[in-house]
């Protein structure tokens, strides 16, 4: 009779462990299904036309996603732009020169510290010290001085992205096996001889990874963009326009989507943003995990 | 590189790349700086025991605090952890159990999917799945929020953790007649609990700050709102609320919760890091 | 001859398609020290796994023919009763990392739902030292984690253990290939204390190691059982070419 009891317990907890990984799909395919069935109002009404669309106007109920397409890719890439030079700079030094000391641990725990500070802060920090800076800039260079637009939420982007970025490329960085390192300075190169000819042509494709990571999470970003791009629903003209990404203009307008088209049409940039922010996330694992996997057979 | 360079350009090349890579990190640490001097400085002249134990003010009345929004913040996480923890450790156990099955691959491919999903578009999904039937912004959906974002991570370190547990002790286990379930319950989980509860924290830590999922799920709140299905405040909205604020009162407000909200986060932060350090199970 | 306390009758096992062990017929005297032999590969360690349904755990794999204990056929019975019959200790001490030392001893009721008063719990677990002969050296801290202990006394532990559910059989895989001379030698002594309360089969490629512990032998080659029979007789005039060359070392 014990062992009946026994036999049935662990069939309970077969089932319990099965339900939980069956979960971990059913969740993923449930957001997946939610998003794309609140899209279809807004799918049927547009079409791919949505994406083209160069109007968002929930007055006239007429919705062009171009906008937020543009801004979104202009504030990620100009975000990469400027903070890849740092980043590769703090990962080679990190990876590389100093491997150990004061000045490299007070970087590493300034940068971790740094990865773990809230999106919304960054906001907030942005518009008392990021504005007025970027003001007076603007102030300088002749165009109107308003502040906040594309380019004050790039520069926020920037620095939040950093930390992530040179964590990820010091390892890549650490995965260079020494003894090819070693060969190189056996030869008489340089120290930039060989982060130049042997690190960094080695880590190529990880140092690639680490950048589509990046931008992955540069994309999806919301509240420190949110607080500093200006909220415009207009094609940006310049870097310092202002103008909206995916993620913030659904930050701006869903508690104020009543019409259901609006809000349909809002789900809809949700989706895009998931659907591209996966395919770029499972690009840039895939390499990573493709180099770890070559390592572990190299040792 | 068969051309031969002059020695002297070469080391002043060298010379000159050290000094970029120095100098661009260098650069780099003042903004990095800033922010945490911003935070501390502006902070500290704010927070008091009353600023914490007391309900938030009116715009131009003196003084105030973020109980409310702390209180939230508590309810919407324990909310999210009720929620996340069992599935994604018995989901960890499964797939570091069944590390070959098809179930298994599709199970981690999807969990890496879930970590990289913008945080709020989860929280457009716990609108429609919760606000929009109960017609009502609410804590409870806040935390399924929440949730979502925090089960992939304790996903991810129930497997990562059990699957570096020799597989002899499970088998001593099994030697001594005991049932499977109760091999792995009982001493195979009790020996990656040090390993689980880092991740569980760090899952906290994470979504502490989050604002984004919670702007249109718990949407916030004034009062010290106790109830699951009403508006409910959390120190990231409350921050966001107060920092885009017009009231130079209100961004005084929102640097204290800023300075608390750090606070925590860093804390739990180095509690998860002194478990794993101090109280890795020993094999 | 002796009393039969275990008996195998063509037993066959196999991963997937490969078959590990071709069919061995063999019978274990009670109260008596067995040493299996054999080169690495040869099929010792699923050999023993068979004998208390360990083998069947691992993926893809079966087992065919019978298995007898006391002339009962142990996979006719509930595999968790086979094994708090047959008692197993492993090649690496393994402890259970998050449990004291006296709750080591004890795991084997604790984790089976066996509720013991609390003073017959204290009589097992100082029994059980005793005759693991570690009581000396950890009575005082009894209550500290198992994985504190130097890598002879987790062993010791891990005996303990296995012998706190009163096994009929107690086989050891290779108990000592992670341990030290000094460690290795006492739980050398210790086997052959333990055999007069419980019988021992041990998988051991240390021919020394047999010659000094067992009082039976069994040569395993390949899958197959080549030799049996008593140590002292296998070891001066074996019968098979293939046992004279691994005694010699001509094996690797």
């Amino acid at each position: 009779m014990k062992t009946r009891g026994v036999a049935q317990s662990n069939l309970i907890f077969n089932a319990v462990i099965l339900i939980g990984a069956a979960g971990v799909i059913i969740l993923l395919l449930a957001i997946f299904l939610t998003l794309l069935v609140h899209s279809i109002p807004s799918l049927k009404a547009f079409g791919i036309s949505f994406f083209f669309g160069k109007e968002w106007d929930p007055v006239n109920m007429k919705f062009g996603a171009l906008p937020f397409l543009i801004g979104t890719l202009i504030t990620s890439l100009l975000a990469l732009l400027i903070s890849i030079p740092i980043s590769m700079s703090i990962s080679i030094l990190l990876g590389e020169y100093l491997k150990e000391g004061m000045f490299s641990s007070l970087l590493r725990n300034l940068t971790e510290l740094l990865a773990g500070i809230p999106s919304v802060i960054y906001g907030f920090w942005g518009l008392f010290v990021l504005v007025p800076i970027v003001r007076e800039f603007e102030a300088l260079i002749g165009i109107p001085p308003v502040g906040v637009g594309i380019f004050t939420a790039s520069l926020i982007l920037a620095i939040m992205i950093i930390p992530y970025s040179s964590s990820l490329g010091r390892e890549v960085i650490e995965l260079v096996p020494s003894d090819i390192k070693e060969a190189a300075y056996s030869l008489g190169a340089t120290r930039y001889e060989v982060i130049r000819y042997v690190i960094l042509p080695y880590a190529r494709s990880g140092i690639f990874a680490g950048i589509l990571l990046s931008l992955g999470r540069a994309l999806g970003e919301t509240m420190a963009v949110t607080m500093l791009i200006g909220n415009s629903n207009k094609i940006p003209e310049s870097i310092f326009s202002p103008g909206n990404t995916m993620a913030s203009v659904i930050a701006n307008e869903f508690t104020e989507a009543t019409e259901k088209l609006h809000l349909s049409s809002l789900v809809e940039i949700g989706l895009f943003l998931l659907i591209i922010t996966t395919i770029i996330g499972l690009i840039g694992r895939y390499i990573i995990k493709r180099i770890s996997l070559k390592e572990t057979e190299h040792a | 590189m068969p051309k031969v360079r002059s020695e002297k350009s070469r080391i002043i090349k060298d010379k000159i790349f050290k000094i970029v890579i120095f100098l661009l990190a260098t650069i780099t640490i003042i903004p990095l700086f800033l922010i945490l001097y911003y935070i501390v400085q502006k902070g500290l002249k704010v927070v008091s025991p009353e600023f914490l134990l007391s309900l938030p003010k009116p715009p131009g009345e003196e003084g105030g605090g973020i109980l409310n929004a702390l209180i939230g913040t508590g309810i919407i996480i324990s909310l999210a952890s009720i929620i996340s923890i069992p599935p994604g450790i018995a989901a960890g156990i499964y797939m570091a159990e069944r590390k070959e099955s098809k179930l298994s691959a599709l199970a981690r491919l999807c969990v890496e999917v879930l970590q990289s999903i913008p945080s709020i578009v989860v929280g457009i999904v716990a609108y429609i799945w919760i606000v929009m039937p109960m017609q009502s912004f609410s804590a409870l959906s806040g935390g399924i929020a929440l949730g979502i974002i925090m089960f992939p991570v304790v996903v991810r370190t129930t497997e990562e953790t059990m699957k570096f547990i020799p597989g002899t002790l499970k088998e001593a286990a099994l030697a001594l007649g005991v049932p499977y379930y109760k091999a792995i319950l009982k001493v195979v989980l009790p020996a990656s609990l040090s390993g689980i509860l880092t991740g569980v924290l760090i899952g906290i830590a994470r979504i502490a700050g989050e604002t984004a999922p919670l702007l249109f799920t718990a949407f916030g709140s004034p009062h010290l709102e106790l109830n699951l299905f009403k508006p409910m405040s959390a120190l990231s909205l409350f921050i966001f609320n107060y920092a885009t604020s017009p009231y130079v009162e209100w961004h005084e407000l929102a640097w204290g919760a800023s300075f608390i909200l750090v606070s925590m986060v860093l804390v739990i932060n180095i509690i998860a890091r002194v478990i794993a350090k101090r109280w890795k199970t020993r094999f | 001859m002796e009393n039969e306390i275990l008996r195998t009758e063509n037993l066959k096992a196999y991963y997937g398609n490969q078959e590990i062990l071709k069919g061995i017929t063999i019978s274990f005297p009670q109260n008596r020290v067995t040493a299996v032999m054999g080169p690495s590969g040869c099929g010792k360690t699923t050999f023993i796994r068979c004998l208390n349904r360990m083998h069947e755990l691992s993926p893809n794999a079966r087992v065919e023919g019978k298995v007898f204990l006391h002339g009962e056929d142990i996979y006719a019975i509930d595999p968790m009763l086979v094994r708090r019959k047959i008692g197993m200790v492993f090649q690496r001490p393994n402890p259970f990392p998050t449990m004291s030392i006296y709750d080591n001893v004890i795991a084997g009721y604790k984790l089976n739902g066996i509720k013991l008063p609390k003073n017959e719990m204290d009589r097992i677990v100082e029994e059980s030292l005793k005759k693991a002969a570690l009581w000396d050296e950890v009575k005082n801290h009894l209550h500290k984690l198992g994985t504190f202990l130097s890598g002879g006394q987790q062993q010791r532990l891990c005996i303990a253990r296995a012998l706190a559910m009163n096994p009929d059989v107690l086989l050891l895989d290779e108990p000592t290939s992670a341990l030290d001379p000094i460690a290795t030698s006492r739980i050398e002594e210790l086997m052959i204390e333990l055999k007069k309360t419980v019988t021992v089969i041990l998988v051991t490629h240390n021919i020394a190691q047999a010659g000094r512990v067992s009082d039976y032998a069994a040569f395993l080659y390949l899958g197959e059982l080549v030799e049996f029979g008593p140590t002292r007789t296998m070891f001066t005039t074996p019968k098979d070419r293939r046992t004279e060359e691994f005694l010699t070392g001509k094996f690797g």
